[in-house]
């Protein structure tokens, strides 16, 4: 505060001296431009990202993309079933997973916790570290708690969706607290007034109330779990299956990780080929946002 | 029950709101469960990190056994953590250096000259990137920016892996989180600060820059921090094109493998449960949690200032 009080007067000073108290000055102009080139660099690497793995994969948009499975004996027709088959395993499970666990934890934390006591600050800053921890050491732990539970086999759909799960729950805690928080004070004392306790009040009311968001946040959650390969490669899921994935303790890849194994392959071919995967993971992922936007834009209520 | 509720709200009655604490008298059976499961819930969080260090410290205490610790804290050797750490750091430099102007100028675009309507449409523009997998970038990097960008364009001599295109691609990806920390940092300066500052005829470049970016600044600090965390934690951009050999090196242009990278190279070579360089793995990534962790604490208590002052 001080300090921006004494810039402020230092600001005043200069500014009244010189007379320059327009916005119209070359070096706010040249500012201005600065920001908007902030502000867009990031989209023209993103059309840059896109355009050159288009065109790299462009020879392979066809229905063997889909349905082969991936060989490194013939480049040219492989496709990626096991990892798009895979991928979407591993999101049902995750899901299965980390949303119960998610929605709980945050309406303990909103409805019924006393924000004041200690243990549940501690829980606050826990879970604010927890959502910046790499993904890479949930794999790590991902790898203990298989362990811990007496599963020695590596590289299943059970120790990928554990990781991926264990990845996403502080994104879902935090996004399910925001809807959860978004519902207004007056509907929970309506609800309590009327003779409804606590619980009933947010199983009835707030609940309801919150999905939208809720469902908005766990989306997102989720396209962002069907992205990360660092945990899976931990787990030791293989970029190399052939086959579908059958239940929890059948061994699996994922779109991500047959994209991370081809691309450290030197042949064109292959390379070629984790351009159209590319292509197709970020397809699946733009159609996960579209469907947060639809819902949020669909159901939201503002109050 | 009826007395109860009634003294309650008469009590309150002149005070305006009631505060809610005086309804929650009654309790159904069946309830005392409800809650300890949803306590037990919020408990896991808690538990994933004890999980985390547990999980940790046990193949790093049977590593130590066998190698001791000046050989893991060494610049040489097979063992040695302290390559990873430099070339980790360098990818760290570059990556911030792309992504603090950017970061900041986005933000401050948004929070100081954007109508409430463009920062809408904005704002989901810049988070976009975010949405990006990692692994994506890394094959940009590796099959963009490396051979096209770097090597045709602009004519630097780099390796077929090195730091700099793997620290540019990763600057690009944490351009959002340092937005929009920073945002969330200006939007919470005061208004009577810049309407004081264009009281006194200043333009809007010199309020963003000499009062609303000083009076934000444990923001933006926060906002740098958890952006180098996240530089320092990513995986997949660096293990596809920094390198995948230890090189104790300050050139850019030279590929050099990363902490991440190292755990990610030894993880898919398929190393036995319980060999020594599996266990190297989980002492490397104790080492990176706790360089994380470090991060996180100090950026959420910048945060915690500047919600504080304001």
């Amino acid at each position: 505060m001080s300090v921006a009080t004494t810039t402020a007067a230092r600001t005043v000073k200069t500014t009244v001296a010189t007379g320059k108290s327009r916005d119209r000055t070359t070096v706010s102009l040249v500012f201005l431009v600065a920001l908007w080139f902030s502000l867009f660099f990031g989209v023209v690497v993103l059309l840059a990202l896109i355009i050159s793995t288009a065109t790299k994969g462009a020879a392979r948009f066809d229905m063997e993309l889909l349905t082969n499975y991936t060989s490194l004996v013939s480049p040219e027709t492989s496709g990626f079933r096991a990892g798009i088959l895979g991928s979407l395993w591993l999101m049902l499970f995750t899901a299965l997973f980390a949303v119960p666990l998610g929605i709980a934890a945050a309406l303990y934390l909103e409805e019924f916790a006393d924000s004041e006591k200690w243990w549940n600050r501690l829980i606050e800053v826990n879970l604010q570290n927890l959502a910046a921890v790499p993904s890479i050491v949930y794999g790590l732990l991902a790898v203990a708690v298989m362990a811990l539970m007496g599963f020695s086999d590596s590289g299943t759909v059970l120790g990928g969706s554990v990781a991926l799960a264990l990845l996403i729950l502080p994104v879902i805690i935090i996004t399910t607290r925001e809807a959860v928080r978004a519902v207004p004070r007056e509907i929970r004392d309506g609800s309590l007034a009327l003779g409804a306790t606590v619980w009933q009040t947010t199983w009835k009311q707030t609940l309801p109330a919150a999905i939208p968001g809720i469902a908005t946040g766990t989306i997102l959650g989720l396209s962002r779990a069907i992205g990360e390969a660092a945990p899976l490669v931990i787990v030791g899921l293989a970029g190399s299956i052939r086959f579908d994935p059958e239940g929890l303790m059948s061994n699996a890849t994922a779109l991500p990780m047959q994209i991370y194994s081809l691309t450290s392959q030197s042949q064109e071919a292959l390379r070629q080929a984790a351009s159209a995967a590319i292509i197709v993971l970020l397809v699946m992922i733009l159609g996960l946002n579209a469907l947060a936007i639809f819902i949020r834009n669909k159901f939201q209520r503002s109050w | 029950m009826s007395s109860n509720s009634s003294s309650g709200a008469g009590s309150s009655f002149g005070t305006g709101l009631p505060p809610a604490v005086d309804l929650r008298a009654k309790s159904r059976p069946g309830e005392r469960v409800i809650r300890i499961v949803l306590v037990a819930s919020a408990l896991i969080s808690v538990a994933i990190t004890f999980g985390i260090i547990l999980a940790l410290i046990e193949p790093v205490i049977a590593f130590f056994r066998e190698v001791p610790f000046g050989d893991f804290f060494a610049f040489e050797g097979d063992f040695a953590v302290l390559p990873l750490v430099t070339a980790t750091l360098m990818v760290t430099v570059i990556a911030l250096l792309v992504a603090v102007p950017l970061g900041l100028g986005a933000a401050l675009y948004l929070s100081e000259y954007a109508s409430r309507r463009s920062r809408k449409i904005l704002k989901p523009t810049v988070e976009l990137l975010a949405g990006v997998p990692s692994v994506v970038y890394g094959f940009f990097a590796l099959t963009f920016v490396t051979p096209t960008l770097l090597q045709d364009i602009l004519n630097v001599g780099v390796g077929f892996t090195n730091a700099l295109a793997a620290g540019l691609v990763l600057g690009v990806m944490i351009i959002p989180t340092i937005a929009s920390l920073a945002e969330d940092a200006f939007s919470a300066v005061p208004h009577a600060l810049r309407q004081g500052s264009f009281a006194m005829g200043a333009n809007r470049m010199q309020t963003s820059v000499r009062v609303v970016l000083p009076a934000a600044l444990s923001g933006v600090a926060a906002a740098v921090v958890l952006g180098m965390s996240r530089a320092v934690g990513e995986t997949m951009i660096v293990a596809l094109a920094a390198g995948a050999l230890k090189n104790f090196s300050l050139d850019p242009r030279e590929g050099m493998q990363t902490m991440t990278g190292f755990m990610a190279q030894t993880a898919g070579g398929e190393s036995p449960v319980g060999s020594l360089d599996y266990n190297n793995l989980f002492a490397v990534g104790m080492l990176l949690f706790l360089i994380t962790l470090v991060l996180n604490m100090v950026s959420i208590s910048f945060v915690r200032r500047f919600r504080q002052v304001y």
